[in-house]
C-alpha cells in the first residue's frame, strides 16, 4: 500500500490482524490508529448517555495516545515488538485497571480507581496494546441486555432502539460500531457470546480457567470466564493468545499452555473440515420452539455450508439442558450473593453514611446496588439458606453433573457440537425489562457451556430476513479443545464472507451522528 | 417448594444487608416469587445417585513456595476507602453503647 493509501483509509474499518500487520510494516502508526479510533468514539458514542452507541463508560485518551506514542518511537528505533504492539483495545469495566475507574456497570463502584491491574490488563499492557477505555454492562455482569447497568444503556449499533446483547453490550457495540478493533469480555452464562451474537460479531468464551480471572471483579466464580472479543475469527484468536495462559494469582487458573488458536484459525480459513464431526444440538437448536424463524433458517444454512466444506453433521441429544436454565439462576445467584458480599461501604466504593456500620451498609447496598442485582442477591440468599439449601443448591449441582454427563456422551460423538447462540435477533430496549423469566431465557443455549466449564464460540451467521438483524452461531467444543472452535468457526466466516463480500459488520447501517 | 412471600423477601434482604422500603417489596416480590417458582424444577431430575458438581474443570489443591512477594503498599490499599485513619478503614460505630 502507498502512503496516500493509507493516509486516506479508514483504519476503524480494519481488522485487528490488518492493523498489527500494517504497523509492522510502517504503513500506519498506532497513534494515528488510536486517533481515528478516540475520533470515531467522539463522533457515534454519544456526548451523554442518552444518545449514541454508549459503549464507553470511560474514554482513556490520554493513556492510549501516549503508549501509542512510546510504541511507534521504539518501533522506530528498531525495539523487536509483540505482534498486536499499537494495536488498540477496548476492556469491559469488570476487568479492573490500576488508575482508570473500574465499576463493573455498577453505581456502588461510581469513581473507585482500583491500584492493580488485573492480570490480563497486565497482559495487555505487556503486549504494548493501547487501552481505548472501559465499556458497558450490565450491572456485576448480571444481565442480557446492558439494561441493567447503573449508567444507561447501550444501544445496538444495528438499530439504536435495541439492546447490544449482555453484560457485554458495550464491547460488542465498540466492536460493531467500529470504535474498537478488539474488546476484553467475561462470560458468566453468555455474556460475551450473546452479545457478539446480537451485533454480528466474534465472541470466544474459553475454557474455564483458560484465562486468568485475577482483577476480574467476581459475579460467579465456578462459571466466570474472561475472553477476547473481535469482529473476525482470526482476530479473536490473538486476542486470545494475547489474554491466556497459568497464573499464579488465581487458582483456577490451568496450568497449561494457551491452544494454538491462531494456528486453528488460520488452518480453519483453508475451508476444508473433512472428517470432522459436527453434532446438532436438539434441545436447543429451535426444534422445540422459541426460536425465530430467520434465526433457524440461519443456522440451517451454515449447518449447510458446514457440510459442503466437508464436516458430518450428527443430531445429538442432551435431554438435562431443560433443568440448566434454572440449576444456572440457582448457581449464579448464590455465589453472586457471597462474592458481592464485600462491597459493605468499608474498603472501596459507596458509602452512605448513618449512625451504626450496619444502618450504613444497609443504606448504602440499598442505593449502590440496581434492582437486578437486588434480586439476585436475595435469591442467592434464599437458595443458600437453612431448610432450602438442598433443595435449591445442592439440586443445581446436581443437575450440573447431570449437563456434563450429556457433553461427555455428546462429545463422544462429535468434536464439536453446534446450535444457534441466541433464540431471537435483538429485542428494543425496554421490551423485556420488567420480565426478569423472559429475559433469562436469552441465555438458554449458552448457559450450559458454563455450567461444564467448556469453551463456546459465536460468531456471525447473517442477517434475519425477517427483521434484517444479526443471527449468531454458536460453536462449543470439549474443555482444553478451544483451537476446535477456532477451526470451524474460521471455516464457516470464510464461506459466509465471500458470499457476503466482506465482513456481516460491513453491512450495518451507519450509526446516526 | 413453596413460593417466596414477601415477608420472606423482607427477611433475606435484612440478611443480606439491603434496606427495603415498601415500594420495593412490592415490587420485588413478584418478581422473586416467579423465579422461585420457575427454578423449583431443578429438584426435579437429578436422584440421590447424582454426586454433586461445585467446580467444572476437576482440579487438585494448589501448592506455591511460601516467599515473601511484592504486594499492595498500605496506602494503595486504603485508597479506595471511603474513610481511612491511622493507616486503618474507619468505620462508623460497631458496637452498642455498652461495649
Amino acid at each position: 500500500m502507498t502512503a496516500v493509501d493509507a493516509a486516506a483509509r479508514d483504519w476503524t474499518r480494519a481488522t485487528a490482524a490488518e492493523m498489527a500487520d500494517a504497523l509492522a510494516a510502517g504503513e500506519v502508526t498506532s497513534v494515528a490508529l488510536v486517533q481515528a479510533h478516540l475520533d470515531r468514539i467522539a463522533a457515534v458514542d454519544g456526548a451523554d448517555p442518552s444518545e449514541g452507541v454508549h459503549a464507553f463508560l470511560h474514554v482513556n485518551a490520554e493513556e492510549a495516545l501516549a503508549t501509542a506514542a512510546a510504541v511507534d518511537a521504539d518501533r522506530a528505533a528498531g525495539v523487536a515488538m509483540p505482534r498486536m504492539a499499537g494495536v488498540p483495545i477496548a476492556v469491559k469495566d469488570v476487568v479492573v485497571t490500576q488508575g482508570m475507574p473500574s465499576t463493573a456497570g455498577s453505581r456502588i463502584l461510581e469513581g473507585w480507581i482500583p491500584p492493580y491491574d488485573a492480570t490480563v490488563t497486565r497482559k495487555i499492557r505487556e503486549a504494548r496494546m493501547p487501552i481505548l477505555g472501559k465499556t458497558n454492562m450490565d450491572e456485576f455482569a448480571m444481565g442480557s441486555s446492558t439494561e441493567h447497568s447503573g449508567y444507561g444503556p447501550t444501544r445496538n449499533p444495528w438499530d439504536l432502539e435495541r439492546i447490544p446483547g449482555g453484560s457485554g453490550g458495550g464491547s460488542a457495540a465498540a466492536l460493531a460500531a467500529f470504535e474498537a478493533p478488539l474488546a476484553v469480555g467475561s462470560d458468566t452464562g453468555g455474556s460475551i457470546r450473546q452479545p457478539a451474537s446480537v451485533t454480528a460479531t466474534v465472541g470466544v468464551k474459553p475454557t474455564y480457567g483458560g484465562v486468568s480471572r485475577f482483577g476480574a471483579i467476581a459475579l460467579a466464580s465456578s462459571l466466570d470466564q474472561l475472553g477476547p472479543c473481535g469482529r473476525t475469527v482470526l482476530d479473536t484468536a490473538l486476542l486470545h493468545e494475547v489474554m491466556g495462559g497459568h497464573d499464579v494469582m488465581d487458582a483456577t487458573s490451568l496450568d497449561e499452555p494457551v491452544p494454538a488458536v491462531v494456528e486453528a484459525a488460520l488452518a480453519g480459513a483453508a475451508m476444508d473440515l473433512t472428517g470432522v464431526r459436527v453434532g446438532v444440538v436438539k434441545e436447543i437448536s429451535g426444534e422445540d420452539g422459541g426460536f425465530q424463524d430467520g434465526v433457524k433458517q440461519r443456522f440451517e444454512e451454515s449447518l449447510d455450508r458446514l457440510r459442503a466444506m466437508g464436516a458430518e453433521t450428527v443430531e445429538v441429544s442432551c435431554p438435562s439442558f431443560e433443568y440448566a436454565l434454572a440449576a444456572y439462576y440457582v448457581i449464579l445467584p448464590s455465589e453472586a450473593s457471597s462474592n458481592l458480599a464485600k462491597f459493605d461501604s468499608v474498603r472501596f466504593g459507596m458509602r452512605v453514611e448513618k449512625e451504626t456500620i450496619e444502618k450504613t451498609m444497609l443504606a448504602t447496598r440499598a442505593e449502590g446496588f440496581g434492582d437486578e442485582v437486588k434480586r439476585r442477591i436475595i435469591l442467592g440468599t434464599y437458595a443458600l439458606s437453612a431448610g432450602y439449601y438442598d433443595a435449591y443448591y445442592g439440586s443445581a449441582q446436581k443437575v450440573r453433573t447431570l449437563v456434563q454427563r450429556d457433553f461427555d456422551a455428546a462429545f463422544a460423538q462429535c468434536d464439536v457440537l453446534v446450535s444457534p447462540t441466541t433464540p431471537t435477533t435483538p429485542f428494543k430496549i425496554g421490551e423485556r425489562i420488567d420480565d426478569p423469566l423472559a429475559m433469562y431465557l436469552n441465555d438458554v443455549a449458552t448457559i450450559p457451556a458454563n455450567l461444564a466449564g467448556i469453551p463456546g464460540m459465536s460468531l456471525p451467521a447473517g442477517l434475519a430476513p425477517e427483521d434484517g438483524l444479526p443471527t449468531g452461531f454458536q460453536i462449543l467444543a470439549p474443555a482444553h479443545e478451544d483451537a476446535r472452535l477456532y477451526k470451524v468457526g474460521a471455516a464457516l466466516e470464510a464461506s459466509l464472507v465471500a458470499d457476503w463480500g466482506g465482513p456481516l459488520t460491513a453491512q450495518a447501517p451507519e450509526v446516526a451522528q | 417448594m413453596s413460593s417466596l412471600e414477601r415477608s420472606d423477601v423482607a427477611r433475606l434482604a435484612a440478611l443480606a444487608r439491603i434496606e427495603m422500603t415498601d415500594a420495593d417489596l412490592d415490587r420485588l416480590s413478584g418478581q422473586l416469587a416467579v423465579i422461585v417458582d420457575a427454578v423449583a424444577k431443578v429438584a426435579e431430575v437429578a436422584g440421590e445417585d447424582v454426586p454433586a458438581t461445585s467446580h467444572p474443570i476437576p482440579m487438585a489443591n494448589i501448592h506455591r513456595a511460601d516467599e515473601v512477594r511484592p504486594s499492595l503498599a498500605q496506602d494503595a490499599a486504603l485508597s479506595g476507602a471511603p474513610e481511612a485513619e491511622d493507616g486503618r478503614f474507619r468505620v462508623p460505630q460497631i458496637l452498642g453503647e455498652e461495649a
